[in-house]
């Protein structure tokens, strides 16, 4: 062999020095659980569908979306959104308006006529569901998707419960809750309206259901005693807001007290004043700090010049006027009569004071066991008759649409399971990823967009939705303000920045991976990993 | 010509990469198809950022020249890490120098280049600190002053790395080398000594000066393909920090460049014919004590107790840049 002078040996790479062998870290790829994913009461997967909305990809994006919910433009205004009190955006500058960004999708989905993918193969089973509030459609959705056959019995003239009967249609408009129960129906689910289940066995029986899943709500309204004259007007606020949706609108007077501190007061409070009466008063036992209502709502019903009276107990109601008692709190945030009363004129009562669960289709079902006027479920949402589910307002829960819609979920998730003798595995959840494991340094300045309010004189005297919803273009930026917390989302730094090399670029949605025989270990791509996603793990050596 | 930061989320330009980008302002570093210049096996220490720095230039000047390029090396760590004979990490037409005529050889080849009519062909030359403030820096000053058409780039790590770190006249005040001990009176090197190359570029009035940083790499790549648009002397001057002589951990090498910048210690600009056309400005302004106080080299400024007066005329440093180069955003001031 020939070679130059004084040159003994062939030219050779540095690939040939495996330097990986110096590593006593070693950087793996994870996903770690966005803090909005793991607080979403329907299990959506928050980050994942923005990730397609940052790109454009809309379609996709509702996509990924729907998996978990059927009704996105419905959560998209009407969810409380845990997932925004969650953000770890919030520590930077502003929660991502994750909630308008659903909205935004839901509603281009309806505009599109964008539909489901049709359900996999007939499994041959047949499945009951009971009532068509969010929590039965949602299980009816995911049920059909399985391949099982799904009938829905309402017992009302119209699919919705709650979201129709108990939400004021400035909050959801009706034909937008219409299109997305159509959509439903529309995968083949079969709708049965002014169907009231007697009896869920025999029901059962007659149409040869191979399981049932409950969810009835909860639809009585709560009554306390209060010494009443004859003439005092006295109404419970489900039965007020249901009467909304008939021809007949409730008549409340022009003085309308409303008795209770959760949400349903402040619809109940909110329509009163859309229906013309010159002062609706909230009467709640305790502090502003200790009400369960949302406080955005508070809010809300503050600026359409609805008044609450704090730290007040209704002791009598009379024929325009009531009597209300002062309250203190105690030590234990307990309120206690101070005895001091003072008299309110009203026209009526409405009483808001939570509601109970018609539990009349369930007697006689052995097993089935009823605790404090809620159905008893297990972890997989069986009550105690093998083959009945049940979830929603009708048993031990937070009771919000979204949890409803999470029940039935999780409900048909284990109903198709139990029907194929088997049991549902839920896959290990990822660690949580925490803010601390975020590079912040990497994402721009952007202040949240602030999505437009209808103006205070038309919410005092028109059903008109209140919130508008967000143009594409700042839906677009919105959903980019996503940290994409713990989850990948291909910024090429650790690529780009790794000194050896030994990183390699799978391409587009493909992610990367390490070359462990040159990674030395340095740590510089989990440092200036953006989002957390890579983790070092000693080495064995 | 000056790059402007994207505000574009989620990530803008701050990344590597960004899907979200048009494909024609996304960086060399994030495309499959770099030359990765600097090849894998190379015998850095980890977290290198000379070996990034080198990656990140000669990837951005392989692309701006389409991939007609010469490089020519000085002897330092850059060299002594990539070619142990007989093997080389380099996936360019490079070339070896000694320690102090890298800039002449670089002449050299331009002058072969052009004698064969050769204009494509683009001619880089790189070294380290040393390489370039000291012992190159006499071939170095020639090559500005006959406007040679060559790329000189300095991967500044501040001292001689791969010797056992001694002190160049890059070393900045205060800092602990082999030969600058952290002792006595006044531990470290010393104040109001050391070159600045880049200001020293400039007073040649050399078409175009710029420094950057490994933290910044969407502006490195601009710069130096901003330098490969020009012929004759060119000059770029990037921060690279080292783990082993700096005494930081190794997968603080980024946020130890972004601090050097974002305290104001290290000022990114560019120039022409001598005059400032540019500064990156800071984006989060911290006290210099947040960039030295990782760094093992300024451990004796934070004992029992903390030399603050020390610390103070560093900041002083840090002040001097931020108004001689105008490095906050006019709303800030």
């Amino acid at each position: 062999m020939r070679k130059p002078f004084a040159i003994t040996l062939d030219p050779g790479s540095s690939l040939a020095n495996h330097t990986g062998s110096w590593r006593t870290l070693r950087p793996v790829y994870v996903d770690r659980l966005p803090p909005c994913n793991h607080a979403c009461p329907a299990g959506e997967n928050i980050q994942g569908w923005l990730f397609r909305a940052e790109s454009g990809e809309y379609e996709a994006a509702w996509r990924a979306l729907s998996e978990d919910n059927p009704l996105p433009a419905v959560m998209g205004r009407v969810c409380y959104h845990p997932c925004e009190s969650a953000c770890n955006r919030a520590q930077l500058d502003a929660a991502v308006g994750i909630n308008s960004v659903e909205r935004f999708l839901g509603d281009e989905a309806l505009r599109r006529g964008w539909k489901f993918a049709p359900p996999a193969a007939a499994s041959g089973k047949r499945v009951l569901v009971v009532g068509a509030g969010p929590s039965g459609l949602s299980a009816a959705y995911h049920l059909a998707r399985m391949g099982h056959a799904v009938s829905i019995h309402e017992a009302g003239p119209v699919a919705g419960g709650m979201m129709r009967f108990g939400i004021p249609k400035y909050r959801l408009p009706r034909d937008v809750l219409e299109a997305e129960v159509r959509r439903i129906v529309d995968l083949g689910v079969e709708l049965k309206l002014n169907a009231k289940v007697d009896h869920i066995l025999k029901t059962m029986r007659a149409g040869a259901f191979d399981a049932a899943f409950l969810a009835v709500g909860a639809h009585i309204g709560k009554r306390t005693s209060i010494p009443a004259g004859a003439s005092a007007r006295i109404l419970d606020a489900v039965s007020v807001l249901r009467s909304m949706e008939g021809e007949e609108k409730p008549l409340l007077g022009r003085r309308v007290v409303v008795y209770g501190g959760g949400n349903t007061a402040i619809d109940m409070a909110r329509t009163a004043k859309r229906l013309g009466a010159t002062d609706a008063i909230i009467v709640y036992r305790r502090t502003r700090e200790k009400m369960p209502a949302h406080d955005f709502e508070v809010e809300e019903a503050l600026q359409e010049g609805v008044m609450i009276k704090w730290l007040s107990t209704i002791k009598q109601a009379g024929e325009g006027a009531l009597v209300v008692e002062k309250m203190r709190l105690d030590e234990t945030g307990f309120p206690q009569p101070t005895g001091e009363l003072e008299t309110l004129e009203a026209d009526s009562l409405v009483l808001a004071l939570g509601q109970d669960v018609d539990l009349s289709l369930l007697e006689n079902v052995p097993g089935l066991e009823v605790d404090g006027g809620v159905v008893k479920v297990g972890p997989n949402m069986m009550t105690g008759h093998a083959g009945i589910f049940a979830g929603g307002d009708m048993v031990p829960s937070e009771r919000t649409v979204t949890v409803a819609v999470g029940h039935g979920k999780k409900a048909a998730r284990h109903i198709d399971a139990w029907l194929r003798g088997t049991a549902y595995e839920k896959p290990p959840a990822h660690a949580l990823a925490k803010f601390e494991k975020l590079n912040t340094w990497y994402y721009s300045d952007a202040p949240k967009t602030l999505l437009p309010v209808l103006d205070a004189v038309r919410r005092q005297s028109t059903f008109d939705e209140v919130q508008g919803g967000l143009d594409e273009s700042s839906a677009q930026f919105e959903a980019r303000r996503c940290l994409s917390c713990g989850n990948c989302f291909e910024c090429d730094n650790c690529y780009g920045m790794c000194p050896d090399n030994a990183v390699i670029k799978r391409g587009p949605g493909q992610r990367f991976e390490f070359n462990y025989d040159y990674c030395k270990g340095c740590g510089v791509c989990a440092a200036e990993c953006p989002c957390g996603a890579i983790e070092m793990v000693p080495e064995e050596i | 010509m000056a790059y402007q930061p994207l505000k574009f989320y989620q990530t803008g330009t701050f990344t590597v990469g960004n899907r979200l980008l048009p494909p024609d302002v996304r960086s060399v570093q994030s495309t499959q198809r770099r030359t990765n210049s600097l090849n894998s096996g190379h015998r850095a220490c980890q977290g290198c950022g000379e070996a990034l720095g080198a990656r990140f230039a000669m990837d951005a000047a392989m692309e701006a020249s389409e991939r007609q390029l010469i490089a020519a090396n000085a002897t330092g760590c850059l060299e002594v890490f990539s070619t142990p004979y007989p093997e080389t990490s380099w996936q360019i037409p490079w070339i070896h120098s000694v320690f102090g005529n890298t800039a002449a050889v670089a002449t050299g080849i331009a002058a072969a280049m052009k004698v064969k009519g050769r204009s494509e062909v683009r001619v880089v030359a790189q070294g380290g600190d040393g390489g370039t403030t000291d012992i190159g820096f006499g071939c170095l000053s020639g090559m500005f002053e006959r406007n040679d058409d060559v790329l000189f780039i300095c991967y500044d790590n501040e001292a001689y790395m791969n010797t056992g770190v001694q002190r160049s006249s890059a070393t900045p005040a205060t800092a602990r080398t082999a030969t600058t001990m952290a002792v006595g009176e006044a531990p470290g090197n010393v104040f109001g000594q050391g070159k600045n190359l880049p200001v020293i570029a400039m007073a040649h009035e050399i078409p175009y000066v710029a420094t950057a940083t490994v933290a910044e790499l969407h502006d490195l790549e601009a710069k130096v393909k901003n330098a490969m648009r020009i012929r004759g002397a060119r000059y770029i001057h990037i921060l690279v920090p080292c783990p082993l002589g700096w005494g930081h951990a190794s997968q603080d090498t980024i946020r130890i460049a972004r601090l050097a910048k974002e305290t104001g210690l290290f000022p990114v600009f560019e120039a022409a014919h001598g005059e400032v056309t540019s500064v990156s400005r800071i984006r989060r302004r911290q006290p210099v004590e947040a960039y030295l106080r990782p760094q093992k080299r300024f451990a004796h400024l934070f004992g029992e107790p903390p030399k603050l007066e020390v610390i103070a005329r560093m900041q002083a440093l840090a002040d001097r840049n931020i108004r001689r180069y105008g490095l906050l955003e006019p709303e800030s001031i």
